[in-house]
Formats: C-alpha cells, structure tokens, sequence
C-alpha cells in the first residue's frame, strides 16, 4: 500500500486552508437568522447550480455509484438518466416558482403554508432525524474507507500512535472542519464549498477516468474486456432476466424516474436548500437546470472507474526473473488472497472473523464492490496526483456532511423551535440558535457514526425506515402544488399510509438469494425479486400510489381550503413568472429544452 | 456576499498546479514512480491543465469582483432590475 508523501499531505492541507479561508471571508456577512440559515438569497444561479450538484454528491454517492458501476455496469447510469435529469428539470420549471415563491424558509415550512401545521410536523421531524442519521452513516463509510485504503497508516506510527485511532482521526478531522466553516458562514459557505468540492471532484477523478481507459486501450478496449450487457443501458430491459440488475422497463422507468427520482430531486431539502437561497425566482428556477448539465456528465466520472474496474486484469502473484550482470536476481510481487481472488481491481470480501474470503451460495467469491473506486485511485495516480485524488474523496464526505448540516439546522431553527419551543423570540436570538444547532446536529451524527460500528444492523434498520417514509413524499407534494383540492387531512393521512404500505411492502417481498430479515420479508415471502434494486423500486412505486390514492379520497372527504388562500400556493392559482425582460435563451424554459436534447443524445450513445 | 467564489477557486487551483507540476518537474524521468500512470508524466501535464484552469478562474474572477465592487459603489436605482448578468 502506498504511503503519503510531503506533496500529497501539502495538497490536502491547502484544500483544508482555503475551505476555512472561505467560511472565514464569509464571516462578516453573517448578521441576521437569514444570512446565515439561507444565504441571505443573494447568490448567483451558477453558484447555487453546481452546489445543487454538489450537495448530491456525498462520499456515500461517489462509492456507491462506483460500486454499482462494478456490480451492474452502466445501467447505473440510468440513476442520472431516467432518475435526475426529468426531475430536475420538473422542479426547476413547475415546482421552484412555488417553493422560492410562496417565501417559505424551508421544505416543511412550505407543507404549512399549502396543508396544516401537522403535515409540517410530520415532516419536520423525520426529516430532522434523517439528516442526522445518514450524515452519520456516510461518516462512518469514510472512516472504515481511510481504514481500509491504510493511507494514513504511515502518519500514525510516525507519530506514535495506535492504528485504531485512524476510524476517530477521519471522524474528527471531517467533522471539526465541517462544522467550523458552517459556524463562520453559514449555508453561504457551505454552498461555496460544495462548488469548491464539485470542481475537486473533477480534478482528482478525471486524470484516474483517462489513465484507466488508456490502460485497457480505450473505448472499444473497454467493450472487449467486460461482459456485454455492461455497456448497455436499455438493451435487455424488455425481460427481466436479460440485465444485471433484473428489472424490466416498466419498473425501472416508473420507478426510477417518477418516484425515486423525482423524489429526492424535488423534496429534498439538502438539495432544494440551494436552490432557495439564489437571487431571485428566475436564478431559482434555472438552478437545477444548470446542475442537469454536470449531472448528465458525471457518469463518465463516478460509473465509468467501477466498470473499468472490472474490466482490468486481476493482479497475480508474481516472480520476475531477471540477470543481471551474471547474477540472478527474483523479484516477486506479492499479491494478497482477497485481490487475487476478486475481479478486475475489485477485491473479494474478507469476513473480519476469520480474515478469509467470503463465499455466496454457488460458492463464487462475494464481491466488495465498494472499494471499486478507491482501488481505481490507488491503481494509477502517482504520489502527487494520489493526494489531490484523496482530498477529492475526503471533499466529498465533508460535501455531504454539509448538506445534512445546513439542511438541519434549517428545520430546527424554523420548524421546530421557532414555531414549537419558543415563539417570538428576537431574531439574534434564532442566529444563535441555528448556530447551537449545527453544533448539535454534528455531534449528534458523530454518536450515529459510532453507533453504526457497534450495532451494524440498527443503522439499515433505521435507514431502512426512513426510506419508507421517504417513498411515498413525492406525491404529497405533487397533489399539493397542482390540485387546489388537496387538503391537511388528506395529505396528513396519506403520507402515513404511504410509509406503511412501504413497510408492508418491504416485509412482504425478498431478493433471491437474501434471507428474510433486514432485507425483506419478514412478515412472510409473497414475492421474489431478482435483486434488491428491484425491491427498493417496486417498494417506492407502492408507497408513492398508496399515498396518492389515500390523500386524494381523504381530501374529498374533507373541506378545502377557500382558493385565496392558495395563491402562490397551487401551480393553477399562481401567476406565471414574468420574464419578458430575459433574452429568449437566457430563460429557463430554453434551458431546460436544450438539457432533455442532451439527455436524449447521450442515452442514444449508449444504447 | 461580496465575494466572487472564483477568485478563491482560481488561487487554489493555481496553486495545486504549480505544486503539481513543479513535482512533476522534478521527477522526470523517474520510471518506477510513473510505472503506475503508464509511463505518463502525469503529475506535470495535469499540475498544467489545472494551473490553466485556475488562471482562467482567477482572471474571470477578478472581472467579477470589480463588477460586484462597481455595483456596490452604485447602488442600481429603483425599478430598473438588472438584467441577466
């Protein structure tokens, strides 16, 4: 394993210099609850653009999608196709002139305003926990990564210290930068360094992206040296048992794009939070437009290095024999079980009891798909290079901290305590607060971390839960922003419908080859899917009818709400934006038709 | 916020190319170390396509900065909103 030099730890260190030096720039603009929960809503679009992108893209995102490049090759990018750029371009153009609009301070405020002061609840709360709880599990992902990659294995015994120290170290260090720019500038300075991180990303991955195609002789190198399905996104989708990932099209569109996608791409507050805090309500629509673009690119950065590792050849133990001046000189590489026995660059999984590879039931090696990329990075930069690639990996564990961290202190300050546990108070008084809270919200995330390495299966059970509750949101607020009928009760009643027939859902059904438990089927096993891919869309699909059909018969029973109260509230009661003063192919309209063109062309590349 | 994020972004990028590319400077033609990137310097080309990305950054910056700094000392008069960029 390769140890860090002066230049690579010189590299992070700068990166770690500017992301303060940003926060503290930012520091004297930080007055009122406003400047520094919502950036004041002064930002230019193309900021709070690449931010909306970069609030994304957490540790857990690049790792994962890396992974599933490995596991499933580029279906994958069917998460960028069909998943985000629709959706993103629906929020943009029809929901953004609602939520920028209507002044709410945040995505539960907006419930209050358009359904009741329960819905908000609801909302509040879960998503409070939410924010928390998975911003801890993605710090827990980075610290076992840094673990595994033993790059600062060599700092440690330098210094003295124990190896163990390196899970806190990584937690510590992320956390305490996190939390410090966040303290001097608030959600301002946690969108300028998502930006920061975006352009990282960039710099750290692309020269790993080049050097491995150039290794396995290009494009038409890649085709050869992975199974053929690998490189299609919609040949075999007809039939399930014709793609890796086993789901036909009809879930995978329903699923992917309507609900999953839009999903996250149009409730999520880690990510509308960005959109919000742009100038104006044009710079707010055309923010996840702006964000479609590097969306539709980044496949090439994150999907692209697990397929190519897959592609790779395997390392081998191997013994060069050289002579050299009459003497006979061997060298031997050696290369562990769990790398020889893996695919490509993807090594086997190692059961941490016995230290040996881990068998599925046909008796093949089990795959750790997530060191796909890491491996990737290891593989090709040189020392130099290799410090930039890690910054860009830390960058975006810090990336996703931050998004959970400025989203949660949002919905404390304004959701919660303001509008529950102290009403009225003076607007230094809720500065001081969100900053107490970001403080809190990061310790509390640094308990989950911990948490999450003694008891590994509490974690996905709670992720778990907040997925079901997450499901069924979409439609929620698809009835609320156009049908003027929908009301609090239906809404209310519809989103706890939705989770429970997520769960039901979930504990009626199991992937083939898992037991039932935490992956399924722990009522009783009605159905089986081919993977767990499958599972978790056709859960969504469920849960998203479930509370569509249940909100839109309770509102019926109940009494709307007069059409005034409405305005700005419901697409159908609010004016349509004005910008006649916009050149043509400056609006957001001409914008989003030129990223659905693009969005065509590259799934007509990949065919 | 009266601070154009790419000044911040250039300097940074520039600096992480000069690092880059003075490494890659110093190391040339050391193949054990570029074994791994396929013979390729690539410590040098790319320590450059950052340093020109980071010029170009800190340089459109700039022009930025002194637009915000302009429109700062002018404050635009009432009802004539601004139009695009």
């Amino acid at each position: 394993m390769p140890n860090l030099t002066a230049v690579d730890w010189l590299i992070m260190l700068l990166y770690f210099v500017f992301v303060l030096g940003i926060g503290y720039a930012l520091k004297r603009h930080m007055k009122t609850s406003m400047d520094f929960l919502q950036a004041g809503r002064v930002l230019p679009a193309w900021i709070c653009g690449l931010a909306f992108m970069g609030a994304s893209l957490g540790g857990q995102e690049v790792i994962g999608m890396g992974a599933s490049g490995a596991r499933y090759g580029l279906e994958t990018a069917h998460f960028f196709g069909i998943g985000a750029i629709p959706a993103m371009v629906f929020v943009g153009l029809f929901m953004m002139p609602l939520y920028y609009g209507s002044k709410a301070r945040s995505v539960p405020e907006f419930l209050r305003l358009r359904f009741d002061e329960k819905t908000r609840a609801l909302n509040a709360c879960t998503f409070a926990a939410m924010t928390v709880v998975s911003s801890g599990i993605s710090m827990y992902m980075m610290a076992r990564l840094m673990q595994a990659l033993h790059l600062f294995d060599g700092f440690f015994r330098e210094q003295g210290w124990a190896p163990e120290g390196i899970f806190t170290f990584s937690i510590l260090l992320s956390a305490a930068i996190v939390l410090a720019y966040i303290l001097l500038g608030g959600l301002a300075s946690a969108i300028y360094n998502h930006v920061l991180q975006f352009f990282l990303v960039v710099a750290g991955l692309l020269p790993m992206v080049l050097l491995g195609l150039r290794n396995i002789g290009g494009w038409s190198g890649l085709k050869a040296s992975v199974p053929i399905q690998y490189m299609h996104e919609w040949k075999g989708l007809a039939h399930a048992g014709a793609n890796p990932m086993g789901i036909e099209g009809i879930g995978l569109g329903l699923g992917l794009g309507f609900v999953l996608g839009a999903g996250y791409w149009c409730t999520d507050f880690r990510v509308i939070q960005t959109a919000m805090a742009s100038k104006n309500i044009e710079s707010a629509r055309r923010v996840p437009l702006i964000a479609a673009v590097p969306r539709m690119l980044f496949p090439f950065l994150v999907i692209l290095p697990g397929v190519l590792a897959i592609g790779l050849p395997t390392p081998r133990t191997t013994t060069v024999i050289r002579v050299v001046d009459g003497a006979i000189i061997r060298e031997t590489t050696v290369v562990s079980p769990q790398v020889e026995q893996g695919r490509g660059l993807v090594p086997a999984r190692t059961d941490p009891a016995t230290g040996k590879p881990m068998l599925d039931a046909t008796g093949q090696p089990l795959l750790d798909y997530d060191m796909a990329t890491p491996n990737m990075l290891l593989h090709f930069l040189p020392t130099g290079l290799l410090g930039l690639g890690l910054t860009a990996l830390l960058a975006t564990l810090m990336s996703g901290m931050a998004a959970n961290a400025t989203a949660f202190n949002t919905v404390f300050t304004y959701d919660l305590y303001q509008s529950y546990i102290h009403k009225g108070a003076s607007d230094q008084h809720y500065l001081a607060v969100g900053r107490w809270a970001t403080v809190g919200g990061i310790l509390l995330s640094i308990g989950t971390a911990y948490a999450a390495t003694h008891f590994n299966n509490i974690m996905d059970t709670l992720l778990l839960v907040f997925s079901f509750v997450n499901a069924p949101l979409f439609a929620t607020f698809l009835l609320g922003m156009f049908w003027k009928r929908a009301t609090g009760h239906g809404a209310f009643s519809g989103l706890i419908v939705g989770a429970a027939a997520a769960m039901l859902h979930h504990g009626l059904t199991l992937p083939i080859e898992a037991l039932p438990g935490i992956h399924g089927g722990w009522i009783a096993v009605l159905r089986h899917y081919p993977s767990d891919m499958a599972q978790n869309l056709w859960t969504a699909i469920f849960a998203f009818s479930a509370n569509f059909i249940v909100t839109v018969l309770v509102s019926y029973c109940t009494r709307a709400r007069p059409e005034a109260e409405l305005v700005g509230l419901v697409h159908s009661l609010t004016p349509k934006p004005e910008h006649a003063h916009i050149a043509w192919w400056k609006r957001p309209e001409a914008l989003a038709v030129a990223v659905l063109l693009g969005a065509v062309a590259l799934n007509i590349f990949f065919y | 916020m009266s601070l154009d994020l790419r000044i911040p972004m250039g300097l940074m990028f520039s600096l992480i190319g000069m690092i880059l590319s003075a490494v890659g400077l110093a190391t040339r033609g050391n193949q054990a170390l570029y074994a791994r990137s396929l013979g390729i310097n690539a410590n040098l080309w790319w320590g450059l396509v950052l340093l020109a990305f980071g010029l170009t950054m800190l340089l459109l910056g700039q022009r930025g900065q002194r637009r915000i700094e302009k429109e700062r000392q002018l404050p635009p008069v009432k009802g004539d909103a601004r139009r695009g960029h």
